[in-house]
């Protein structure tokens, strides 16, 4: 079910793998294993409350520490038995089957190791890929959805790291550890065969492909076999196996492996040599992740001076891996041959445990760390198989296939310590596991052996063909040759989000439970309030929160909620309840005013109320007096919201009014730009036309009835103009004003109406409006005044209001606020570049604090063709809980559609206004920092002048005393505003967690998106203040720190050389690498000053699910959109390999959409979509689709429309051509990718996370 | 002495001008014991349907120093077509335009009868007038529907061309600008802060022409584009604008329980002078505010917007008890002087019941010769007409107003220039001509009076400088050339020159005939203006003092008596009224601020120092006629003696216009008796003071405020108010009660005060 919880995880794992076989089932139900463990976990998956029980009961049970692991270790037990009957099978019988095998194994290896949970994680990920391409969609997916389990788990072995310290090919390997252990070796081969396995499938896929092919013809062991018969004649063989290896790739897995095979040949001459004899191991399965990551590691290493150690960590652990399992040994056997192929080759056939010596340095590491045993074993076994290939190509490659076999029995037996363990991990790897995992390092200790197998890297390339073979084939080779680490052995995120989707998705979630872990932001589920908030209105980084300082300092996680808390519910869940006390208003804890909620405990009959949060006596008030019923509730508790919902509404009285005054109902007052820019382009004719009508849709109470809000209008240049629209008036009257210095709003009465009084005025207004300015000459604008001036009328009219500015040009005329253009490149990467987010004044500091004491938000429309310096016409915006949205360039005809959906959202959407915040906490932790657009005049009050149901305040908890694992962690969030129809209202949410006192608790309860979200918002400040290096630098050591602890405290004891990685965070690498390749933190030369103080501002405000899809955009390959069903396809993962050459992708990150259009899309699709035959006639200008009268069309043009309903911010459609120059701008948001601007690819930065968590473990 | 009062009228016909004295003393010394000094009232423009203009310019002397304007006196050459300059004996050629002159063919300014005579200059661009309206809009509704109505009246009224803009202000100040269909725009000010002219101009978008962008371009004219969105010609936007004028609202800010509305009329003068400054410098405008209130925020303010603070009395002022009152009236003259110096005239129309602060605007009007118009509401026919009167034209149908005129007095050498007492200010023209010893606006020989009507009049004040020793010849005549350049309404420019010129006598020898030329009802205002623009600045006590001493000495010196003899004192008939004049002087309202607020005061101080003579002199003493069956209509003494029960008595004050029935009257009246046909004479009798009195009310400007009252009315107390007290509850049985209505006050009667006048004047102790 929930792949990403901890808990769930073990029995998620568990069921992953069963998973899997229910995803194959035709392959898997072939293994009995499969069989049996579905069954098992079948249960755990009805009931997501059901996950802990069940799973936990039952999988933990065997195993004392953690459930999951015993699970796995069981499962692992029987499936290594299983895996291997089941591989045997399906290698003879169908490759599919066989990847399934290998994946299970490696699964098993991964619950076993640690960290072989990741490489499994890898490995699956390939395989599903692998099946992906191999044509075979649905069964990707269930791959998918079984892998993310182990894939949570990321444990990269350390031996590999070790290795590639010294070497730097085994740096690539360190990420390869973790997808696969063979990786590691492979590294250097096998990320050219990723590439090759990619593009590849010109040469290694070829000689991939034939492998594969073999190993598609017998499992693994047979595979084997044919691996080493390829890796030795792997090249030349391969070349001639080539077509028949494709197909024989898309059915099998294997096809993966193939990759390597190419890899090899760009790792060396030797290695090709031993590769071929690696590429058999690799053959098995494993390899094909390994490869990838050995071809990876190559690259990456001189990139990463200290990933290489990782790397050959990584490709140890794949060996490991390989080890653990028999699959895996053969991928074992491959990454380590890409190793071999980085230099062991000459070494291995020295002698192959002096590869270990030599490679030593990878696999001593990884021995070290990993179970010493398996290890030991496996490494043997891996060096046996490095060895063959090293030492004889060809012959080589067969004894080595039999080392690989032999191997996998070793790493099977290790696999019953370690194994299994590993398996453990992989699903409930990041939870408690990690024992277990400490088995599945082991692995990587064969990983690091598996250097030898350099001979993988030839067939790296398989893994990657095996998933894209198709496209690979279509891709490029030039991609080939940069491989390191292979890509679909590490953790994917597409993996973890479908498999939440399919875990979590079904059923409700009900918030009874204390401390449960929501579902992924990504999932659609819907929520039942039995008591706790909404995740839709709160989130958190942690459920299980440690009870002391001192444990959440060891595990620098981050407890921090995202609340935002006037979210907009899906239609099938129900309002929050609004309740009416009356005079007296809302019932509260005498000492911490914390507000009546289901925590507070009823005593004494129902006389007194004990508060949770301060655990004050207060009195219960007599007109509120309920008896108790038998169990101490009160008999009246469920028709009482506030005793029965996590979130609901106080109507407030007077006393919680400002100046004790019942507030007037509030105003939207428009001011619209009408110097000779904005008029020249149509802007203000567009904004005019539009208002018209938009003023029909004023939010509202309730849907029938009139909105209460009023309007008011100001044009302005160097003055302003207000305009008297009374209705009695029979022309409107406009008002300059040129005294900006000294604003004032020259008229009341008239100013702020009533839509429909004077509808005929206001009419007349924005008709003539356009044609007063239409010959203006004035360039300069004002901009400080315009907020003083909306500001003062809300001041005159006494009630709050929302301002709506419409402005395109940096004010330079002379008034107060005038800003100067600073735009200076130079300063990026100096000291002073922080000077660019900060204002250039203070004056808007100090409006802004004005705007919120009048609870005047602001809501700024840019429209610049130049530098507007948004960091300092930003600031009201942000401190009053406004938005601001850009429009560089504005064109009516390309962006005049963006503009008015965005709009019509921001001004029909619900809003409160004159909002404070106040989140409340139990005794033992407080809220220290907010992250949001809002204003703070103490240190626990959140002021936000508006408050709409997009905002999001992130806030971070500390300790400040203990807590108890009994009572939990509470948090009441109150928000108090003033609702569209100016009715005072008080929002309450509540939210207890639970409290831990072992470190693996917290580790199995966080969320990583939440975690990022936090992550970004801190360091999205922090450039305030520091550096942007800086930033970088704390952001990895932090998460560096995290996992390390986890390593340390929770992770079964493994090699060092394994990067193990708890199942809850294990995407929180690629997701923290897209964070700090995000524009604002390392910006790419194209990208504006203006447009990183944006996209800060931005991110400030942003909830879990806008950060997640902002930082790890959304790739969608459309050629698999089924007309016919609702679903819409899976997602892939951001990377230039995914994309096929025949396909067309639809990329959206929240903010951009894009339309992929690659070069060799059928003629069919292209008639389809655009209306035209040839690619050479798509028109790279268009910013929506041709409607077309066919089902692919209406099809595609709703899902678009859907995409864009679901985000705050309407996406204009961008049609990027492939090889077009707009190409460049959609590669930024390829986040696994290595970036223009120097970021690391996801494999690069998983190696130099590794190797970062090792400095700190050691 | 008739011949010596025809002269003076004759003379006032023709010129304008009365001198205190029409025979000069001729030496200093002499003049000094004088009392009054030389003097005169002179009124520029006086009308002269008889005088048409000549369409030529003036000749001047050539000497820089002097440029005196050949004139009748001027001795001319013929022959040698060369003049001499009797002022300062310049001897000019004529220009070549008079070529063809001699004895026989002389130019009309050589002609005797034309001492006064109006030229037309041909030079300059002509600019239309210039209307700018400055609207208060905190007024109650039926005073603002009114005054718009009034505005809109008046727009009909002007001049086709005349350029009209308008400003209207409450809390804000809102500049509107008319140029612009549709939509109606206006450009708005807060009215707390003080702006420059300069800022003002960049805010209202006026200063484009200066603009850098602009360097290097010969100086152009002001952008007639920027200029004119706020200023248009009336028959462009006459319907534009009397929409804006209908559609005006009143202040829409709320004005909270106990609080005036915020009034910001120092803004808005300081912008409607800063706008027509900026634009139309120089050029005749007329800045019109039309107020409803005190001005009560920003600079300028009069008093706060607490009701419970109520505006400044005497009694405050005495005290040194008004908070805003320095400051303001400072803000006031400034903003007058800058307005006058471009040549524009302020008017500030002010009706409320309440005091409306001009005591600190009175300046504006003041210095600029602009009109004040006090009322109790507009929706009052006093306003509604008053203000229809601003736009009088005259026979030739040109209105009764001209713009920026400039005054320039030169006098022979035996004398100097003192000073002048009117609406105008001085122009710092420094010369020989300056006397030293200044009175009223002093130190220079030119005055600037940008608002001129027929009927102003400023009082000029000389100084003899001649000394004994230096006898003026036998039959020596002293001169006063008057140059008045003006725009006239109908936008010409022009030059009116007077040249008066009066024989000296020694006072030792002739003192006869000095006396015989004294003219007193000008003496009499002369002094009363001398005695209100003390009043200004001096405690009023001071200032009656004075006057007393001053009229002790001239009776002194004019008096026949024997030395404390009281009985035996007689003054010539030259000065018979004058003792009078001074006692009702020293109880009128120009100088008694007892039952005047300061606002009245300054009200009344206004047009007492421009009206010609004969009004002053109403001013001074109101005239009161009796109606009754025993014969015609037939003016009586100001005196309580007047007051009969079967009379019905007509009293013009100038501000007021009283009628009073007497106590048997108003029985009648009551009774209905003008009903009855047999009564038709009854009728007629209360109608005939009616007719008296609308015939007043449809000349004067401003009109009076009219008052039909009978024996015991509340409002009979103006009509008792001025009458001499010669009856009053404390001698009321020694004189009889049959006779006249006793008049309950503690004042002296003119009886009593002729007493210690004669006694204090024989008294050889003073």
């Amino acid at each position: 079910m929930n792949v990403n919880q901890q808990t769930h995880m073990s029995s998620t794992h568990g069921q992953s793998q069963p998973v899997f076989p229910g995803y194959h089932q035709s392959g898997y139900s072939g293994q009995p294993l499969t069989g049996g463990t579905p069954t098992q976990y079948a249960p755990y998956n009805g009931p997501v409350l059901g996950y802990q029980q069940g799973p936990a009961v039952q999988g933990y049970s065997p195993y004392s520490s953690f459930p999951a692991k015993a699970l796995a270790s069981d499962l692992s037990s029987s499936t290594p038995l299983d895996l291997g009957p089941v591989r045997l099978p399906p290698t003879s019988m169908a490759p599919p089957v066989s990847l399934q095998q290998p994946y299970n194994h490696s699964s098993q290896i991964d619950a076993q190791n640690g960290p072989a949970v990741v490489s499994n994680l890898h490995h699956r990920p390939l395989d599903t890929q692998t099946y992906l391409p191999g044509g075979i969609s649905p069964g990707v997916n269930q791959q998918y959805g079984a892998q993310p389990t182990s894939t949570h788990q990321i444990s990269n072995q350390m031996t590999g790291m070790h290795i590639s310290s010294t070497d730097p090919s085994s740096v690539m390997p360190v990420y390869a550890p973790s997808s696969a252990h063979v990786a590691t070796t492979s590294v250097p081969s096998s990320f050219p065969s990723h590439s090759v396995s990619h593009a590849s499938q010109q040469r290694s896929s070829p000689h991939s492909l034939p492998t594969f092919s073999s190993a598609t013809g017998g499992p693994p062991s047979s595979s084997q076999i044919p691996y080493s018969s390829a890796p030795l004649s792997s090249q030349t063989l391969y070349s001639a196996p080539p077509p028949p290896q494709q197909p024989s790739f898309s059915t099998a897995p294997p096809s993966s492996q193939p990759p390597y095979s190419t890899a090899p040949p760009t790792s060396q001459a030797p290695f090709s040599k031993v590769s071929p004899s690696t590429q058999p191991p690799y053959s098995a399965a494993p390899p094909t992740v390994q490869p990838p990551y050995s071809a990876a590691p190559p690259s990456s290493q001189t990139p990463y001076s200290g990933a290489p150690s990782p790397y050959s960590g990584a490709q140890p652990p794949l060996q490991p891996y390989s080890g653990p399992q028999s699959p895996y040994s053969s991928a074992p056997s491959l990454s380590q041959p890409p190793f071999s192929g980085t230099q062991p080759p000459p070494q291995f056939p020295g002698a192959p445990p002096s590869r270990l010596a030599g490679p030593p340095v990878r696999p001593p590491g990884m021995q070290g760390p990993p179970l010493p045993q398996p290890s030991l074993s496996e490494p043997l076994s891996s060096q046996a198989n490095h060895i063959a290939p090293g030492s004889l190509q060809s012959g080589v490659g067969l004894p080595r296939g039999p080392p690989a076999a032999g191997m996998h029995n070793q790493p099977s037996q290790m696999g019953a310590h370690g194994f299994q363990p590993q398996q453990n991990g992989a699903f409930g790897q990041v939870r408690g596991p990690q024992p277990a995992y400490g088995g599945s390092y082991s692995g990587s200790q064969n990983f690091g052996a598996q250097p030898p197998p350099p001979a993988a890297p030839p067939q790296s390339r398989l893994d990657p063909d095996a998933i894209p073979s198709p496209q690979t084939t279509e891709l490029p080779a030039v991609q080939k040759t940069r491989h390191r680490i292979d890509p679909d052995a590490i953790p994917s995120p597409i993996q973890v989000i479908e498999d939440d989707k399919a875990n979590r998705g079904s059923e409700p979630f009900t918030t009874s439970i204390r401390g449960q872990v929501p579902p992924l932001v990504t999932t659609r589920f819907q929520v039942k309030d039995q008591g706790n908030a909404s995740p839709r209105y709160i989130r958190c980084t942690a459920y299980n929160i440690p009870c002391t300082s001192d444990m959440a300092k060891q595990s620098q996680i981050p407890l921090a909620a995202v609340i935002k808390p006037l979210a907009q519910l899906p239609p099938d869940e129900a309002l929050p309840y609004i309740v009416d006390h009356g005079e007296t208003g809302p019932i509260r804890c005498n000492r911490c005013k914390a507000y009546m909620c289901p925590f507070m405990q009823f005593i004494e009959g129902g006389r007194r109320f004990q508060c949770g949060f301060c655990s004050c006596v207060s009195e219960v008030p007599p007109h509120y007096f309920q008896h108790l019923d038998h169990t101490g509730k009160r008999v009246d508790y469920c028709d009482r919201p506030e005793l029965s919902m996590g979130t609901y509404e106080f109507l407030a009285t007077v006393d919680y009014c400002k100046n004790n005054k019942i507030p007037q109902p509030p105003a939207f007052i428009f001011l619209i730009d009408v110097s000779y820019n904005a008029v020249k382009n149509g802007l203000v004719s567009l904004i005019c036309e539009e208002l018209k009508t938009l003023l029909d849709c004023l939010p509202r109470e309730g849907p029938d009835g009139e909105s209460c809000i009023r309007v008011g209008f100001i044009t302005y240049n160097k003055v302003l103009h207000f305009y008297n629209v009374k209705s009695s008036l029979a022309q409107p009257q406009m008002m300059v004003v040129s005294d900006v210095a000294d604003m004032f709003v020259p008229l009341l009465d008239g100013f702020l109406v009533n839509v429909n009084e004077s509808r005929a005025v206001i009419n007349s207004l924005l008709e003539q409006i356009p044609d007063m300015f239409a010959d203006t000459r004035e360039t300069e604008t004002v901009f400080g005044p315009v907020i003083q001036a909306g500001l003062e009328a809300l001041k005159a009219a006494d009630c709050a209001g929302k301002l709506f500015i419409f402005n395109s040009t940096l004010p330079i005329a002379e008034a107060p606020g005038k800003l100067k253009n600073r735009e200076d490149k130079k300063l990026i990467g100096t000291d002073k570049e922080k000077t660019l987010f900060q204002p250039q004044t203070s004056f808007y500091g100090s409006l802004a604090k004005d705007c919120v004491a009048q609870g005047c938000c602001v809501d700024l429309f840019l429209f610049p063709n130049q530098y507007v310096d948004v960091a300092t016409l930003g600031v009201v915006p942000l401190q009053t809980g406004g938005s601001v949205y850009k429009y560089t360039y504005f064109q009516v005809a390309v962006d005049g559609e963006r503009f008015l959906n965005d709009l019509r959202r921001d001004v029909q959407k619900q809003i409160g206004f004159d909002a404070v915040m106040r989140v409340r906490t139990s005794t033992g932790i407080r809220a220290t920092d907010f992250f949001g657009a809002f204003y703070m005049s103490n240190t626990t009050d959140v002021e936000l002048a508006g408050l709409d149901s997009h905002k999001t305040v992130t806030v971070e908890f500390r300790h400040d005393d203990k807590l108890s694992e009994e009572s939990g962690a509470l948090i009441q969030c109150a928000v108090l505003y003033t609702s569209c129809s100016g009715q005072r209202r008080l929002c309450v949410h509540n939210l207890s967690l639970n409290c831990c006192t072992q470190l693996a608790e917290l580790y199995r309860n966080c969320e990583t998106d939440c975690l990022i979200n936090f992550f970004a918002k801190y360091a999205y400040r922090s450039v305030l203040n520091g550096t942007t290096k800086s930033v970088r630098d704390s952001l990895i050591n932090q998460s560096a720190q995290i996992l390390a602890c986890y390593r340390k405290n929770c992770a079964s004891p493994s090699s060092a050389g394994q990067l193990i990685l708890p199942e809850c965070l294990k995407l929180l690498p690629v997701y923290l690498n897209c964070v700090l390749k995000s524009d604002v933190l390392q910006p790419s030369a194209d990208v504006s000053i203006d447009d990183r103080a944006y996209l800060r501002q931005l991110v400030t405000s942003m909830d879990v699910a806008e950060s997640h899809v902002f930082f790890y955009p959304q790739l969608l390959p459309l050629q698999k959109l089924d007309v016919e069903s609702e679903a819409i396809p899976v997602a892939i993962r951001d990377s230039e390999e995914r994309l096929s050459k025949g396909g067309i992708y639809l990329l959206e990150n929240g903010l951009n959409l894009f339309l992929w259009v690659g070069a060799n899309v059928q003629q069919e699709l292209l008639l389809n979509i655009f209306n035209t035959p040839t690619f050479g006639q798509v028109d790279p200008n268009m910013t929506n689709l041709p409607v077309l009268d066919n089902p692919y069309s209406r099809k595609l043009r709703t899902f678009i429309e859907c995409l864009r309903v679901q985000r705050p911010r309407y996406m204009k459609l961008l049609v990027v051509k492939q090889e077009d120059k707009l190409e460049l701008i959609f590669k930024r948001f390829l986040m696994e990718d290595k970036s223009s601007s120097g970021g690391a690819s996801y494999a690069d930065f998983l190696c130099h996370m590794h190797k970062e968590i090792r400095q700190l473990l050691s | 002495m008739a011949t010596y009062q025809e002269f003076i009228q004759q003379n006032e016909e023709r010129d304008g001008v009365r001198f205190s004295w029409n025979v000069w003393p001729s030496s200093r010394l002499e003049a000094t014991r004088m009392v009054v000094p030389l003097s005169c009232l002179y009124t520029p423009l006086k009308e002269r349907p008889d005088l048409p203009p000549v369409q030529y310019e003036p000749v001047l002397c050539s000497r820089t120093t002097c440029k005196a304007v050949l004139n009748p006196l001027c001795q001319v050459d013929f022959r040698a077509k060369l003049w001499t300059c009797n002022f300062c004996f310049q001897r000019n050629p004529f220009p070549p335009a008079y070529a063809g002159i001699s004895e026989v063919n002389q130019p009309a300014e050589l002609m005797p009868q034309f001492s006064t005579i109006e030229y037309i200059m041909q030079r300059g661009p002509q600019t239309p007038l210039i209307f700018l309206y400055v609207v208060d809009t905190c007024l109650e509704e039926e005073d603002l529907q009114a005054l718009k109505e009034s505005l809109q009246m008046s727009l009909s009224l002007l001049p086709p061309d005349a350029l009209v803009g308008l400003i209207t202000f409450g809390r804000m100040v809102q500049v509107h600008e008319l140029s612009c269909e549709g939509i109606s725009k206006s450009f708005v000010f807060r009215g707390t802060k003080d702006l420059s002219a300069k800022q003002i101009e960049e805010m209202l978008g006026l200063s484009k022409a200066s603009a850098p962008a602009q360097q290097g371009r010969p100086l152009q004219p002001p952008d007639q584009t920027c200029t004119s969105r706020f200023l248009q010609p009336v028959h462009k936007i006459d319907m534009n604008l009397t929409d804006l004028l209908g559609e005006l609202q009143r202040d829409p800010w709320p004005v909270p329980q106990g609080k005036r509305p915020l009034r910001s009329t120092g803004i808005a003068l300081s912008i409607a002078v800063g706008l027509l400054e900026g634009t139309f410098p120089n050029t005749g405008a007329r800045i019109m505010l039309f107020t409803g209130g005190p001005p009560t925020q920003g600079p300028g303010m009069v008093v706060g917007d607490e009701l419970k603070t109520p505006i400044r009395s005497w009694h405050d002022i005495e005290k040194d008890n008004a908070r805003h009152l320095k400051k303001a009236t400072k803000y006031y003259e400034a903003l007058a002087n800058r307005a006058a110096t471009n040549g524009h005239c302020v008017d500030i129309y002010a009706c409320a019941l309440d005091q409306t602060g001009l005591l600190e605007m009175k300046c504006c009007a003041n210095l600029t010769g602009g009109y004040i118009v006090m009322g109790d509401s507009f929706n009052t026919s006093l306003f509604k007409q008053t203000f229809q009167r601003v736009f009088l034209k005259d026979y030739n149908g040109h209105f009764q107003m001209a713009f920026g005129g400039v005054i320039e007095v030169k006098v022979s050498r035996e004398l100097k220039v003192s000073g002048t007492i009117g609406p105008c200010i001085s122009l710092n023209a420094k010369g020989q001509s300056v006397s030293e010893n200044e009175v009223g606006i002093g130190g220079t020989t030119h005055w600037k009076v940008c608002g001129l009507n027929p009927f102003t009049t400023l009082g000029i004040y000389f100084e003899v400088v001649n000394q004994h020793n230096a006898p003026v010849p036998q039959g020596g005549r002293g001169a006063i050339q008057f140059i008045t350049q003006y725009q006239h309404s109908s936008t010409q420019k022009r030059i009116r020159v007077t040249t008066i010129a009066r024989s000296w006598a020694d006072a030792q020898s002739q003192l006869q005939h000095i006396e015989a030329s004294f003219d007193q009802e000008a003496s009499a205002v002369l002094m009363a203006r001398l005695g209100v623009f003390r009043a200004e600045s001096e405690e009023g006590p001071d200032v009656l003092r004075w006057l007393d001493r001053q009229l002790i000495r001239l009776c002194q010196k004019f008096g026949q008596f024997h030395k404390d003899d009281p009985s035996s004192f007689r003054l010539s008939e030259a000065f018979s009224l004058y003792p009078q004049f001074m006692f009702h002087l020293r109880r009128s309202p120009f100088l008694q601020v007892f039952n005047n607020s300061p606002d009245e005061s300054s009200y009344y101080r206004h047009h007492f120092m421009r009206q010609d003579l004969t009004q002053s002199l109403i001013m001074i003493q109101p005239v009161l006629y009796s109606y009754s069956f025993y014969g015609p209509p037939e003016p009586v003494l100001l005196d309580s003696s007047s007051i009969l029960p079967d009379r019905i008595l007509l009293m013009d004050t100038f501000f007021q216009l009283v009628i009073y029935h007497g106590e048997t009257i108003a029985q009648w009246r009551k009774a209905g008796y003008q009903d009855m046909a047999e009564y038709e004479n009854f009728k007629q009798l209360l109608q005939a003071p009616l007719d008296d009195a609308q015939e007043i009310l449809q000349s004067r400007f401003p009109m009076p405020r009219y008052i039909d009252t009978e024996h015991g009315g509340s409002q009979a107390r103006f009509l008792l108010s001025k009458v001499n007290p010669s009856q009053t509850h404390n001698n009321l049985y020694s004189w009889g009660q049959e006779t006249g209505a006793p008049i309950l006050t503690d004042d002296v009667s003119l009886q009593v005060f002729m007493d210690h006048l004669k006694k204090l004047a024989v008294s050889s102790a003073s």
